[in-house]
């Protein structure tokens, strides 16, 4: 759209004011083909796992028991309670971080935001397993080179099974890149040079500042990063399986073996919240664009 | 500042603790570790060399697949006669789709087409069949990959179709060439460079992925991360960590090398749709 418009811009007083759109061609035959073919390739194995649940194929009636056995399934509240819990103090922990080093680079540090990128990007080039892997040979020191100091202890501290300090960690790292984008483009929209000038001359500390002016108006962008790493945690399967640690992703593929039907339903409610939360992002990007245009 | 102390803690540390550690090797008998270039010199043997190939593969055949699919929707959506709402719709649709990998996309196509699914029981009761189709297969799992791969390649190419300036069509229509000539000369030169980079995110994307072929496969296919979980599981075999280390080392290469030149791309992108 905004391309459009520098281009009919772009082309100055000598452009007749009225075409821009292009005559229409032949094509559509191909156009609907490719709709119809890669709509049915995504609503099809979106639609046949809830048949799948709901279909009694014994007495050939419809059921919800399989919906019904998920909140009492051995297991089920524990890991999905860890997950959620992991969720939420991953975002904490990720917000905490990022949005004082993303205002800092705006306002103070600009030099350095060539190399904060780079590294928030970097766990896109790293892939997940790869990085557990070398973030397991770093706990397998605890036992090796630092039993029985306080280093070595921290380190088992990281790793109580009921709650892996070690997952939150390594997910802030994945949820880098996400929450980063986020944050840098609310800042950058958001004039915060003259906010922060006119706190601080107003006789506002910093930390005043950053909770009472910067916050309220990277609102949206807090939001949408922490949906995002919120649904990124909640999905996670690489990290914990591989450190061994029992999560709600782990649990679900724990339960395939055995009862189908159960993981196949609580695979769809997962998709379901998922989908609810990054709907909602894509709902308040809207909301911030138009207000900005208005 | 706490960001560089904790990336570098978290994400830099382990990272040079694993390339270090992969040249590390224990004696089978003695115990006794020693520098040695063993495990990165077993990856291009036996298993982990088919591993390999087998990954590289896969994620070829799934992103190129994956990037034509996308373009050809990214392009019917765009340019649909009141096409507003499929519009946002489809961006919308690919935003969420794009971040849905993982364990649950492996359990609904378990249930669409897996040896019990909806569809393949319906296929055999109308006496189809799934004609030697298997989803727990390599052909299976590039299907169930294009289901995040095709979102993923509407997203990165839709800004580059957009930036498409609608006077360069009416240009060439004026000076009186076709469609096809407008593709092979004017818009096909423009695009290929962003077509390309956002095929070789599609290809890292692919070789990166663990949880869903995990969930769909056990371990019953030659694939670099299911391999490196195996040798990381493996108590028996003394030196399978370390393998597993060169293993994971090889892989960062590997995606080090596809995003590099993902990054020259997009570079070279600016220059016409800046």
């Amino acid at each position: 759209m905004t391309a459009l418009a520098e281009g009919v811009a772009g082309a100055g007083g000598v452009a007749p004011p009225t075409p821009v759109r292009a005559r229409r061609r032949r094509g559509g035959a191909w156009r609907l083909a490719v709709l119809v073919v890669i709509g049915l390739y995504f609503l099809v194995p979106f639609a046949a796992p809830v048949w799948f649940t709901v279909r009694d194929r014994g007495a050939g009636t419809f059921t919800g028991r399989y919906y019904a056995e998920i909140p009492g399934a051995p297991g089920f509240a524990e890991a999905f309670g860890r997950s959620l819990l992991l969720g939420v103090l991953t975002v904490v922990l990720v917000l905490a971080l990022m949005v004082p080093t993303v205002v800092l680079v705006e306002l103070r540090l600009p030099r350095l935001r060539t190399a904060v990128e780079l590294l928030t990007l970097a766990p896109l080039v790293v892939p997940p397993i790869a990085l557990v892997v070398g973030v397991r040979s770093v706990l397998a020191w605890a036992p090796d080179h630092f039993y029985g100091t306080p280093v070595g202890d921290a380190m088992f501290a990281l790793q109580e099974p009921a709650l892996p300090w070690i997952l939150v960690l390594v997910y802030v790292v994945l949820a880098l890149p996400f929450v980063y984008r986020a944050l840098d483009a609310g800042v950058r929209n958001a004039g915060l040079a003259t906010l922060t000038e006119a706190a601080r001359n107003l006789g506002a500390s910093w930390p005043r500042v950053l909770l009472t002016v910067v916050l309220p108006v990277l609102r949206t962008s807090v939001l949408n990063a922490s949906f995002l790493t919120l649904a990124l945690v909640l999905g996670e399967y690489t990290v914990a399986a591989i450190l061994g640690f029992q999560t709600f992703p782990t649990w679900i593929v724990q339960v395939g073996g055995s009862k189908p039907q159960l993981s196949v339903a609580v695979s769809v409610l997962s998709l379901l919240v998922t989908w609810a939360l990054l709907l909602l992002i894509s709902a308040l990007d809207r909301r911030r664009r138009t207000e900005e245009s208005s | 500042m706490p960001f560089f102390l904790y990336v570098g803690v978290v994400l830099l540390l382990p990272i040079g603790v694993l390339a270090v550690e992969a040249f590390r090797s224990t004696d089978p008998t003695t115990f006794e570790e020693s520098w040695s270039t063993d495990s990165i010199a077993a990856i291009p043997d036996g298993p982990y060399g088919r591993a390999y190939l087998g990954s590289l593969q896969l994620s070829a055949i799934a992103a190129v697949l994956g990037a034509a699919l996308g373009l050809a929707l990214a392009v019917a959506v765009l340019g649909a006669r009141r096409g507003r709402l499929l519009r946002r719709l489809v961006l919308t649709a690919s935003g969420v789709l794009a971040n849905f990998g993982g364990v649950p996309l492996a359990f609904t196509f378990i249930a669409t087409i897996g040896s019990n699914g909806v569809v393949t029981v319906l296929l055999t009761d109308l006496g189809l069949g799934l004609g030697g189709f298997s989803l727990y297969s390599m052909t299976g799992l590039a299907l169930v990959y294009l289901y995040f791969l095709i979102p993923l390649m509407v997203l990165t190419i839709t800004p580059a179709l957009e930036a498409l300036r609608p006077q360069w069509r009416e240009a060439s229509d004026n000076l009186g060439a076709s469609g096809w000539q407008y593709w092979r000369h004017v818009g096909g030169p423009i695009l290929l460079p962003p077509v390309l980079g956002a095929t070789m995110l599609l290809f890292a994307s692919s070789f990166a992925a663990y949880a869903t072929a995990k969930a769909l496969v056990g371990s019953s296919l030659p694939l670099v991360t299911l391999q490196i979980a195996d040798a990381l599981s493996s108590n028996v075999v003394v030196g399978s960590e370390s393998i597993g280390k060169a293993l994971a080392l090889g892989m960062i290469v590997v995606v080090g090398l596809v995003m590099a030149f993902y990054a020259w791309v997009q570079r070279r992108t600016q220059r016409w749709l800046a």
